[in-house]
């Protein structure tokens, strides 16, 4: 599977980032660099922090400096800029330098350098004697440490550090001190000082797909002899074929027009917004706020709140999918004595959740209580789905009584359930907890429904009311 | 095979043109796929006469929400890749790159148990319905299932039961409603549903052409789908009885990381590389919403909704947790707090609060700040009854003084 296809993936990754570097680094709209002199020295190519928390603010959707301030550092996490006196990789607010990096050092190259390019380019700094380059304890640390794995290829090394010295001295003086500090930059990314985020650390299932994709793309093209290309291609030719025929199936499926979609969505998130525990603040309190459990010990309990209740009346799926609802909708089928058809789909369902070892027996013993000639509990399906049911009976599966089971849930679903939801029974429930409710609540300007409970979880607007 | 070395011998004409015809017919195979993809397209928008946001300007904002961490979790020694809820609400099992699986008591913070697999990379875990069980598996291509045991003292790894084996790693796992029943999605491209007692294989699902990163079941009682998302960019939906894809969606820019189904099963949210995270609706069978800043440029790796379905959460590779306005597509919260990625997301089961696992080892629990969060939205409220008071009365005083003028007129035409 994996092509050229990888590299591009993780290009088109980081474009998001290198367009934004692009922006600030263009010359009409992007952030101003300049030299500054500083004492007997110049400093070339910088811009302050500020200056970049200004124009993230100024071009891009930021709200606050705060943002600004995240994205930025994290940006010089990754190494698309960097504060030049600092290992650290952060982003101030004040007129600390920033440098840009060096293309040739984005991280979205994706190389991974190894150890023996960080002892070559530690012991080109030793060589170099210049205050502003010495190397800082982690790094004096790591160079030591380097020195003792590679005690054998130490000489090859050093030669290489001293090749690099002299290619350095040669260069223009500015230059250097750009390059050295980009270069510096790059391994403060790649070898961090330690406490920081190591920005590099890679998602394992990512980096499986970026490793090589060069290799295999060699190897299908040149090297791989005719028949097992000619493999290759019906593989290939498989699969199209079978992406054709669902593309031919699912192009003239029935679909909803948006608008009557939006509605829908709407119309959900309006009808549950009281239970949302973010929307609305839970009665009595969320447990997670105030350290009490009341909230989760009720909804354990037999006695199903009004809130609760009124749920069920959504549609049947709510009652099925509480377990008191379910017993209640059971004991009101039981009054009426037609029972069967609840019992049956629970027994379905319970099938269905059975290891696939026990499937055969309950299939038999479904099919004895509930559809067999002279049935204890019989149920009535359509005949269509009789007759398909007996033939999966003969070789039980765990989708043996899916038609019936359909059956059955359509007839509940549009002629017992509303019947429940118009019971006394119903009715008496949601009823129950009402008057104990009204005493406690207080009418509120805002809201209708509001909680009275003025805890850390109560509402501003209600203590507002109290002072109006 | 693809290692095998070329041998050099010449190629047999009659070879030669059977492989230029069958490169021909697959060429020929791929432009009718484009055609019908295209006219997929079509299809879909010739019943895109509105967009989300556009309906839902009639519903009243949410102001700005100001979220709070309640509980931080500290034990993991490494990344944490994955967390579940356990049905009690309280309960949580989450696993890291070290290879340890912890379960905790999130409420009061303390361990309750703790397995370490003898892989390291633990990518997926997930907490039985019934309580008494947790999944798990990573790099070893396997999923494992645990029994958890009331004895504290008892070694969970040795009741350790293997179910599920892929030929790539393990990148999400889930039971299906039942303790009996695992989902798994991997790295080798399929999604596939196993018997967990007997470890066999019940189903399987191919579709993906690359990695199959994350999935989630459909919330129903009585359906039987779920919905897979991989590195092909593609957000497919399965039948779990037959097997087959019934929908795909292909919009996302990069690998889709996280899905996660709607409260009410009619539509999906994915999360995605490419920094963005967006609404499916299965009804309309599109894409309904985008959900992204330009100032969002780091990957989405997981994705949850609040109870009702109208806040969505984005756990971020740039270490923050945004919180979406899902009818309006605006962002009402921003969490900072973790110090590296958020590489896992997911709500309690009774919508409570949230939490989130992260690479800085450290898992949280968060909550909506109910006192400022009201406080944004109650000044609107204040503004406008106190600009309709002003406007009471400077309309009575016009009216006054119009009166006063009415008066003096009718007096004049006295005279």
């Amino acid at each position: 599977h994996v092509t050229n296809d990888a590299n591009q993936r993780a290009l088109s990754k980081e474009w998001q980032k290198s367009d934004i570097i692009a922006r600030m680094q263009d010359e009409k709209s992007g952030i101003p660099i300049r030299t500054v002199k500083s004492f007997l020295t110049k400093i070339p190519s910088v811009f302050s922090g500020s200056e970049i928390v200004q124009w993230m603010i100024k071009n891009l959707d930021i709200e606050d400096q705060v943002e600004a301030l995240h994205l930025g550092t994290l940006m010089a996490a990754h190494g698309y800029f960097f504060p030049i006196s600092d290992h650290v990789l952060t982003l101030k607010d004040d007129g600390t330098f920033y440098r840009f990096q060096t293309p040739y050092f984005w991280p979205s190259n994706c190389w991974e350098p190894e150890n023996t390019d960080y002892a070559v380019y530690l012991c080109k700094r030793t060589m170099q004697n210049k205050a502003r380059l010495e190397l800082a304890d982690y790094e004096a640390e790591s160079l030591a440490r380097l020195q003792r794995a590679f005690a054998r290829k130490w000489e090859f090394i050093f030669m290489q550090a001293e090749a690099q010295a002299k290619v350095d001295k040669k260069r223009d003086k500015i230059e250097r001190k750009i390059l050295d500090s980009q270069e510096r930059a790059f391994w403060d990314v790649h070898r961090p000082v330690p406490g920081c985020v190591n920005t590099t650390e890679v998602d394992i299932k990512k980096s499986s797909r970026m490793k090589n994709p060069h290799k295999t793309r060699k190897v299908v093209g040149v090297l791989l002899p005719f028949l097992l290309r000619s493999r290759l291609i019906t593989m290939k030719h498989r699969r199209e074929q079978t992406g054709l025929l669902f593309l031919a199936v699912i192009v003239n499926r029935h679909r909803l027009k948006m608008s009557k979609v939006a509605e829908s969505l709407l119309a959900y998130t309006e009808q549950y917004v009281e239970y949302d525990p973010f929307l609305t603040p839970p009665d009595p309190s969320n447990p997670w706020i105030s350290d009490d459990t009341t909230l989760w010990e009720l909804e354990a309990s037999k006695e199903p709140g009004q809130q609760r209740v009124k749920r069920w009346a959504f549609g049947i799926d709510e009652v099925f999918k509480d377990p008191v609802g379910r017993e209640q909708f059971l004991k009101f089928l039981e009054s009426e004595f037609s029972s069967e058809n609840l019992r049956f789909w629970l027994a379905v369902q319970e099938l269905k959740k059975r290891p696939i070892r026990e499937v055969p027996t309950r299939v038999q013993e479904i099919w004895q209580e509930f559809l067999a000639p002279g049935a204890p509990s019989a149920i009535n399906v359509d005949s269509k789905s009789y007759a398909k049911t007996t033939q999966n009976v003969k070789d039980p599966g765990r989708y043996a009584f899916e038609d019936a089971q359909e059956h059955i849930y359509k007839l509940m679903k549009s002629d017992s359930y509303s019947r429940f939801i118009r019971s006394s029974a119903y009715q008496e429930l949601l009823q129950a907890k009402k008057k104990v409710q009204n005493t406690k609540s207080f009418p509120s300007l805002f809201t209708p429904s509001c909680s009275d409970k003025y805890s850390t979880g109560g509402r501003a607007d209600v203590v507002l009311l109290r002072y109006l | 095979v693809l290692n095998f070395k070329y041998r050099g011998s010449p190629l047999i004409p009659e070879m030669a043109t059977q492989e230029v015809q069958l490169n021909e017919t697959l060429a020929h195979l791929k432009t009718e796929s484009e055609t019908l993809k295209s006219k997929l397209e079509e299809e879909r928008a010739k019943l895109h006469d509105v967009e989300l946001h556009q309906v839902a300007e009639k519903v009243e904002g949410l102001g700005q929400f100001v979220m709070k961490t309640r509980r931080t979790l500290k034990g993991h020694g490494n990344k944490v890749l994955c967390m579940d809820w356990c049905k009690d609400k309280r309960r949580i099992v989450s696993s890291s790159q070290d290879g340890k699986v912890i379960v905790w008591d999130a409420f009061t913070t303390n361990k309750e148990h703790a397995v370490t697999m003898p892989c390291t990379w633990v990518m997926a875990c997930a907490y039985a319905p019934s309580g008494c069980a947790v999944a798990c598996g990573g790099l070893d291509n396997k999923c494992s299932v645990y029994p958890l045991s009331l004895d504290k003292n008892e070694n969970l790894a040795a009741k350790k039961k293997s179910v599920a084996m892929h030929t790539n790693y393990l990148s999400a796992c889930s039971f299906t409603n039942s303790d009996m029943q695992i989902l798994t999605s991997s790295g080798d491209g399929t999604c596939a549903l196993w018997d967990v007692e007997s470890g066999q294989l019940l189903q399987s699902f191919h579709g993906h052409a690359a990695d199959v990163l994350c999935l989630d079941l459909a919330p129903s009682e009585t359906g039987n789908t779920f919905v897979s998302g991989g590195c092909d960019k593609k957000a497919n939906v399965w039948d779990m009885r037959s097997g087959q894809c019934i929908q795909s969606f292909e919009t996302h820019e990069s690998d889709i990381n996280s899905v996660r189904y709607y409260p009410s099963g009619d539509a999906f949210a994915s999360g995605s590389d490419d920094a963005t995270c967006r609404l499916y609706d299965l009804r309309a069978d599109r894409e309904v919403a985008i959900y992204s800043k330009e100032s969002i440029i780091f990957g989405v790796s997981s994705v949850d909704f609040s109870l009702s379905g109208r806040l969505l959460f984005g756990g971020y590779n740039d270490y923050t947790i945004n919180v979406w306005d899902v009818l309006k597509g605006t962002r009402v919260s921003i969490l900072f707090g973790h110090e590296n990625r958020v590489s896992t997301l997911r709500v309690s089961p009774d919508g409570t609060a949230f939490s989130t696992g992260s690479w800085d080892h450290t898992l949280r629990v968060c909550d909506d700040c109910y006192f400022l969060s009201n406080l944004t939205t109650l000044q609107p409220r204040v503004t406008f009854l106190v600009t309709s008071c002003n406007v009471c009365c400077f309309s009575l005083f016009f009216f006054f003084l119009s009166d006063l003028g009415l008066r003096m007129r009718t007096q004049r035409m006295k005279w």
